[in-house]
């Protein structure tokens, strides 16, 4: 399963609104929490970092992460003393749903590839897929279900307790 | 030096995201890290010995494949290697919305 705070949904959401027609791509930072009792492991978001498409040639329908890029991101995630438990893409006017490239460019197994269908300039279906498996040979995408957390972020009560006592 | 490992790599190398492996080259260190951490091998490299073509491996900030010596580069121990797999992917190039997302969609 996957969890994520409304904000940063929205926000990914959002992201892909924003690029459209082009595909916008990012990174999920949080943590990886193991299942219990065969219950299936939770990938937490705790935050959501920006990424750019280098993919210009065909940003309409393709997308690629910078692996300098990756690095970078993946200090930030040490620093923050968080782990990149997954991805998010768009698909402008095209479904929410993994396609064949999706799967083949593929590797990070145990983290979670966010979908966002936008029709028309407006973000509609977001889906998650967990990338199963031990190898290349017998990965698989599985429908994940997203539990979106309302209660607000501890960053924002922060901020928000902040303010009032200015 | 030390090895910063990926989320997917962690499960074959005690949960650590950061390894410490001796060697004076990049190849030396893989050898050692894959001697260390056996299960690694099929991971990172083919049935022929070679990098996996998504597998990037960043000395400090440089990508191992533009650098002079490639793999043959000589490295210190205050050195960071790093491995990240490659992320890319993006909707099927010739099919429409229409066609793959029914009304109900």
């Amino acid at each position: 399963m996957l969890r994520i705070h409304f904000d940063d949904y929205e926000a990914l959401r959002a992201h892909g609104q924003e690029t459209y027609p082009h595909e916008c791509c990012g990174v999920l930072l949080g943590k990886t929490t193991p299942g219990e009792d065969n219950s299936e492991a939770i990938n937490h978001v705790h935050q959501i970092v920006r990424a750019g498409n280098t993919r210009t040639d065909s940003a309409h329908n393709r997308y690629n992460i910078a692996p300098g890029e990756l690095i970078k991101i993946q200090r930030q995630a040490r620093a923050l003393s968080l782990d990149i438990v997954g991805f998010y893409h768009s698909h402008p006017d095209h479904p929410a749903q993994w396609s064949p490239t999706d799967f083949a460019e593929a590797h990070w197994l145990g983290c979670s590839y966010i979908i966002t269908a936008v029709e028309q300039g407006k973000a509609v279906l977001t889906n998650s897929f967990l990338l199963s498996g031990t190898t290349e040979d017998d990965k698989k995408f599985e429908d994940e279900a997203i539990q979106i957390d309302i209660a607000p972020s501890l960053a924002a009560t922060a901020q928000h307790n902040q303010k009032g006592q200015e | 030096m030390n090895i910063h490992i990926p989320t997917p790599l962690r499960a074959y190398t005690g949960g650590l995201e950061t390894v410490s492996i001796p060697g004076a080259t990049v190849t030396e260190v893989f050898q050692q890290l894959t001697i260390t951490y056996p299960e690694l091998k099929q991971h990172l490299f083919t049935a022929e010995g070679k990098l996996r073509s998504f597998v990037n491996v960043y000395l400090n900030d440089d990508d191992i494949r533009y650098l002079e010596n490639k793999e043959a580069t000589t490295v210190q121990s205050s050195d960071e290697l790093t491995i990240i797999p490659s992320i890319a992917g993006g909707s099927s190039a010739n099919a429409s919305y229409n066609d793959l997302c029914p009304a109900n969609c």
